[in-house]
């Protein structure tokens, strides 16, 4: 019976060709392989965010003189409503957490070398919906804190030339922050950005199987090159890495349940010590010591200008960096090494501040 | 006419009528969703559309020298101030840098923004320190009737 319905399936669908290509996938054995996982608990990750966020929205409520209520309704009358919403925002946490680590790793062994420049440019890509998803979420609530948050990022955008300003106006969908920017914003965080993350991320999934694993330069000079099957061996210990995640995200969520700040006052002063999220905060502290003026442009314009070429450099590496220039190659490890460096002790500094 | 017929091939003369009608396709969809993007965001839903010209903040006595309050002028986030030596100063509260909306601090006796720590001086709404690149602008304060009258600049 079994194999009758099986048979029906393979005649349709070929499933033998994917469990064929399936058993020829193996996985390289070496020092560094513990980065290969990376991008799986990002998955994993994601997956949660797609089921908690499904059940936030149950309850919550787009619109200004409720949304805060609904929240505050989540975290204290519905069951489990404060521990969906612990997930939700500490998965997202960790998520941007554990895409740094994967995008570092991944340009530390410069595994985005041809032929793989596609897959880290959809790769950036994803990490830029990801800061999408973090910065429209970070409204909903209609907290204090949010609200200047929205405030701030729509006024770097601002300063973008020509495209900045209406951009900024649709966003936020008038001249201050109101209904028309939580609207808006809701629509982009459950419609928009989940259909193009889905969009881009099958895209980079199909380029890593299609590709298979990237081996590091060191591992490919090795004589006895050791690979382990990707099944079952790497899937069950992905599973079980997977498991250990889930387990460290309830912890949080159980032991640090995420807050929720007063409600959003458009005409109060914003409170002391307001602080962006952590994966902002070296922006954040970036931005606050420029000085009013450098040269003839705005300190906040320059600062805009170093994160854009940061930005542009990470996502060309690929293209320029090949084999055949060792300088261009050095170059490139220097500024990542110097870019996290500088990551960590501004985003240090961000919090003692 | 018989020669420019003859210059261009059949496949060639429909690749470009393809690619008009697809740039006239785009911007006859694009054209209406980004003119219904923006102008809701022009005439903003559920905002008032009343502009306010002067408000009163109540009586001058109980407002007492080294006081401070923000409060709501029309659509703009608004701050006053009295100074030690008595006079009224209001500003728009908005900061020059980012937006954020500033407050007043009196031990410091400078008007200052909790979100890059930018400093105003209270007196001038000058900018004095941090990262803000403009001075505050100003509202008028009217204090001859016994009250806090404040209005456009």
């Amino acid at each position: 019976m079994i194999e009758k319905v099986s048979n029906w399936f393979n005649d349709r669908l070929n499933l033998k060709a994917w469990a064929d290509f399936a058993a020829k996938k193996k996985v390289p054995l070496h020092k560094h392989t513990v980065w290969y996982y990376m991008g799986g608990i990002a998955l994993m990750i994601l997956l949660i965010q797609f089921v908690t966020g499904g059940l936030l929205m149950v309850y919550y409520i787009p619109e200004i003189s409720s949304a805060h209520a609904s929240v505050q309704f989540i975290n204290s009358q519905v069951e489990f409503g404060w521990f969906f919403r612990s997930m939700h925002s500490w998965g997202a946490n960790i998520m941007i957490l554990v895409l740094f680590i994967h995008m570092f790793s991944t340009f530390f062994m410069k595994a985005y070398r041809r032929p793989r420049e596609l897959t880290w440019v959809t790769g950036i890509g994803l990490l830029a919906l990801c800061f999408g998803f973090g910065f429209t979420g970070y409204l909903l609530p209609w907290d204090e804190i949010a609200f200047f948050a929205t405030k701030i990022g729509l006024d770097i955008a601002e300063v973008v030339p020509f495209i900045g300003e209406p951009m900024a106006a649709i966003l936020r969908g008038g001249m201050e922050i109101g209904q028309g920017t939580l609207s808006r914003f809701f629509l982009i965080h459950v419609i928009v950005l989940p259909v193009a993350l889905a969009a881009l991320l099958g895209v980079h999934l199909l380029l890593v199987q299609l590709q298979g694993m990237s081996e590091p330069t060191s591992f490919q000079k090795e004589s006895k090159k050791d690979y382990e099957p990707f099944f079952p061996d790497f899937v069950l210990k992905d599973l079980m890495v997977w498991m250990l995640v889930l387990n460290v995200l309830a912890f949080l969520a159980v032991i640090f349940p995420w807050g929720l700040g007063p409600q959003a006052d458009a005409f109060a002063a914003a409170p002391a010590g307001i602080k962006p999220e952590w994966y902002f905060l070296g922006m954040f502290q970036f931005l606050k010591i420029l000085p009013a003026h450098i040269g003839f442009i705005e300190g906040e314009v320059f600062g805009l200008l170093v994160f854009l070429l940061i930005g542009v450099i990470f996502t060309i590496a690929p293209f320029i960096d090949t084999e055949k220039k060792p300088a261009t190659a050095r170059f490139l490890e220097v500024f990542g090494i110097i870019i996290l460096i500088s990551l960590i002790i501004f985003t240090w500094w961000g919090f003692s501040a | 006419m018989n020669d420019l017929i003859g210059k261009i091939t059949r496949g060639e003369f429909f690749k470009v009528i393809f690619g008009f009608f697809a740039a006239l396709w785009t911007g006859v969809t694009a054209y209406p969703v980004f003119r219904y993007l923006i102008s809701g965001a022009e005439n903003a839903q559920g905002g008032d559309d009343v502009q306010v010209t002067s408000l009163s903040l109540g009586p001058v006595e109980e407002f007492l020298p080294g006081a401070s309050k923000n409060f709501k002028f029309g659509s703009i986030p608004a701050l006053l101030v009295r100074t030690d030596d008595g006079a009224f100063q209001a500003y728009n509260a908005t900061c020059t840098h980012l937006s954020c909306t500033v407050q007043y601090s009196d031990e410091e006796k400078k008007i200052w923004c909790a979100c890059h720590g930018g400093r105003f001086d209270h007196k001038t709404g000058d900018n004095v320190s941090g990262p803000p690149p403009k001075p505050l602008g100003a509202l008028a304060v009217d204090t001859s009737s016994g009250e806090i009258i404040i209005s456009r600049a």
